[in-house]
């Protein structure tokens, strides 16, 4: 009991205490602060990219593509599959009917209805969302060929009524769609991937109208994506033939079912499948497929994210690493004042275990408090974050974190994740003690008849 | 006196120092011995080496050679846990600059050394008990009103009779006072005096340490320390 009166003794009452206290809680805010923002940004985007992909990706990146309809007849009779979606992913060049100038986009060819099911596709429109079925038909004359358009692609196209961004992230609709047209000019390859029309102008043009804008939070997708219907695109590839071929299929596992569990239920049917399929035409193009779970499949775009949050971590390792010296030094310069404690407390028959525990029981206290102190006020500052910078941008103009015109972020993610608070709490307690045991163990070596010396006074 | 008799005895206690280079022989072969109910004065000149035989009989510091026995037992046979429990529970230290915790108040100060025999359970389990037993303790010191006092409220005197209930509180078997007059004014210093004598009339055993013939006059017997030995017992 008496370590513990004694440590928050020491705490309250050496002013020198509160620099060690403020330096814990300093350094816990802004980990606090930076860790939630870019932990938040991470499981954003990666919730965007399970949105985009479904749970599981059967496909290639052969723009052939691969025979697709058996596999995802078996697949549509599994229970633990809930819905499938065939997608034709390829590039295409973009001419708006007003200009003979090009823009090189992806195209991606859904069924509307099939890929809401599979994807978080349909919550992505605008003008559609409740009724994904009619994403290709333009509100101005449903009977003209509609595309959905990227977001942001409408104004690299050059529409005049395409989303503008605001200096808040925020897209301001406009009540009706530009009526104009896009022409979209693949090149068409067979199935043993040669050109399809060589001399006959080798590309396959169709002209599709706007029929809505998809907002997927993906800065990629959104300004170099056209998503246009299943069929029209499977014409515009050159899959359309006797055997039609997709990029891939895009799969949606039901709930109760555990991501890795299910993809690796689906390889093991595609094993099969191939294998089954050995000895027919077109087996070739089984080879390059694989299949990926949507963090697999869209590896690329979330990786660099998480490294950019290891690599802060590693950072912040190093800020911890000046916490732990900072504590040293406190922890040095207070025991240094208290040796004459120590001979008195061992005097008493205080052990010199006892006498470590009491300093580290110092220490961690710093800490603790630190840290609590840290917490709230690293919570305070992300409740009010976003306040913080509008009422930045207001005042003076100014942006400090990500201009919104340019990046595909909204708000500043501000939701502590409390697995990561815990962490970082017990992270700076650790420190702080990590930082007071050397001279904790030097305090528990003094000898009592040494500190309490008239000489030492 | 036979062998028997001394609670606590020293036999041919050893101890140097070194200062920088040089070993400083401090104590040369010590024999001294007190009898439970005793009140003995250890007198010498400064550097004599009173301090260190004290500290050596309260196991604070330990004999180069030499046993030093409490009720028979030999206390280099004692583990680390018996020597806290033998500084915290048989011998009570009172020393010439109070050594008081300055974080704690003079209650606190006086039931310290019961809350560090015992462990959280332990000690609320015992609080009332410590507590009472440390205002009746001040009460005796006549320091009733400044329980609640902080160290550096309190005159020298009052501070030193602080560091006696903290001596006495754990009753122990024999009390060790270093200088406890040293560093007080003659009318504060008899005031200390006079409740030594009291508690050795109670029955307490003291072993008091002084450079000043006077105050060890209040002593029942005085041994003097020179050279490293005792001169006479």
């Amino acid at each position: 009991m008496y370590k513990i009166i004694l440590a928050t003794r020491y705490l309250l009452k050496r002013r020198i205490a509160y620099f060690a206290v403020l330096a814990v809680a300093l350094c816990v805010f802004i980990v606090v602060v930076v860790m939630t923002v870019l932990t938040g940004l991470v499981s954003d985007l990666k919730q965007k990219n399970h949105r985009f992909a479904g749970d599981c990706v059967v496909g290639t990146e052969s723009q052939v593509g691969f025979v697709y309809y058996d596999f995802m007849k078996i697949l549509d009779r599994e229970e633990f599959v809930e819905a499938t979606s065939p997608v034709i992913k390829s590039y295409a060049l973009v001419s708006p009917s007003w200009t003979e100038q090009s823009l090189g986009l992806e195209i991606m060819g859904i069924e509307p209805v099939r890929h809401s099911k599979a994807t978080g596709f349909g919550k992505t429109l605008y003008h559609h969302r409740d009724d994904v079925s009619k994403a290709f038909e333009p509100v101005y004359e449903p009977n003209l060929m509609g595309c959905v358009l990227g977001i942001d692609v409408g104004h690299r196209l050059g529409s005049t009524l395409a989303p503008e961004r605001n200096s808040k992230g925020r897209y301001s609709y406009s009540s009706r769609l530009d009526e104009t047209s896009v022409s979209v000019s693949c090149v068409p390859l067979t199935a043993k991937g040669a050109l399809a029309k060589a001399g006959l102008g080798l590309v396959n043009t169709r002209s599709f109208y706007y029929s809505d804008y998809s907002h997927s939070g993906l800065a990629r997708v959104d300004s170099s994506m056209i998503y246009l219907p299943f069929e029209e695109a499977q014409m515009l590839c050159g899959m359309d033939g006797p055997i039609k071929r997709a990029s891939a299929i895009h799969i949606k596992f039901k709930p109760d079912v555990k991501l890795e569990a299910g993809c690796e239920r689906v390889a093991s049917l595609w094993r099969s499948f191939r294998q089954e399929k050995a000895d027919q035409m077109y087996a070739d193009l089984l080879e390059k497929v694989t299949v990926q779970s949507w963090k697999g499949y869209r590896r690329a775009f979330i990786a660099a994210m998480e490294k950019e949050q290891t690599m802060m971590t590693a950072m912040f390792a190093l800020v911890g690493i000046t916490t732990v010296f900072i504590v040293f030094v406190v922890s040095y310069m207070i025991i240094s004042h208290k040796s004459k404690d120590i001979g008195i407390l061992k005097s008493i028959g205080v052990s010199n275990t006892n006498v470590l525990l009491l300093f580290l029981g110092f220490s961690f206290f710093v800490g603790l408090l630190g840290s609590a102190i840290g917490t709230v006020g690293g919570w305070r500052f992300l409740v009010h974050i976003n306040e913080i910078e509008g009422w930045l941008y207001d005042k003076f103009d100014y942006q400090p974190l990500w201009d919104r015109t340019i990046f595909a972020i909204d708000e500043i993610p501000n939701t502590i994740d409390y697995k990561v608070l815990g962490v970082i709490i017990l992270s700076a307690i650790a420190a702080c003690l990590a930082g007071a045991l050397l001279p904790c163990r030097q305090a528990a070596k003094q000898k009592p008849v040494e500190t309490l010396q008239v000489s030492q006074l | 006196m036979s062998k028997n008799d001394f609670i606590l005895k020293a036999e041919s206690i050893y101890k140097s120092y070194r200062m920088g280079a040089t070993a400083v022989e401090v104590l040369k072969g010590v024999d001294f011995g007190v009898e439970k109910g005793e009140f003995v004065a250890i007198v010498g000149t400064s550097g004599s080496g009173k301090s260190t035989l004290l500290h050596i009989l309260g196991a604070l510091d330990r004999p180069d050679k030499g046993v030093v026995a409490f009720a028979g037992r030999d206390l280099s046979r004692y583990s680390s846990g018996e020597l806290n429990r033998f500084r915290n529970k048989t011998v009570g230290f009172v020393f010439q600059f109070y050594h008081l915790l300055d974080e704690l108040n003079v209650l606190e100060n006086v039931f310290l050394p019961t809350m560090v025999s015992k462990g959280i359970f332990g000690w609320f389990a015992c609080r009332g008990w410590a507590k009472n037993r440390a205002r009746e303790l001040l009460g005796q010191l006549g320091l009733g009103e400044r329980a609640n006092h902080k160290p550096y409220q309190l005159s020298g005197g009052e501070r030193q009779r602080v560091a006696i209930g903290r001596a006495l509180m754990n009753e122990p078997s024999v009390l060790l006072a270093d200088e406890p007059t040293g560093n007080l004014d003659s009318a504060t210093g008899n005031g200390i005096l006079k409740v030594f004598e009291e508690l050795n009339r109670a029955g307490q055993t003291i072993v008091m340490v002084s450079h000043d013939e006077r105050v060890a006059q209040r002593a029942g017997r005085i041994v003097t320390l020179a050279d490293g030995k005792i001169r006479r017992a």
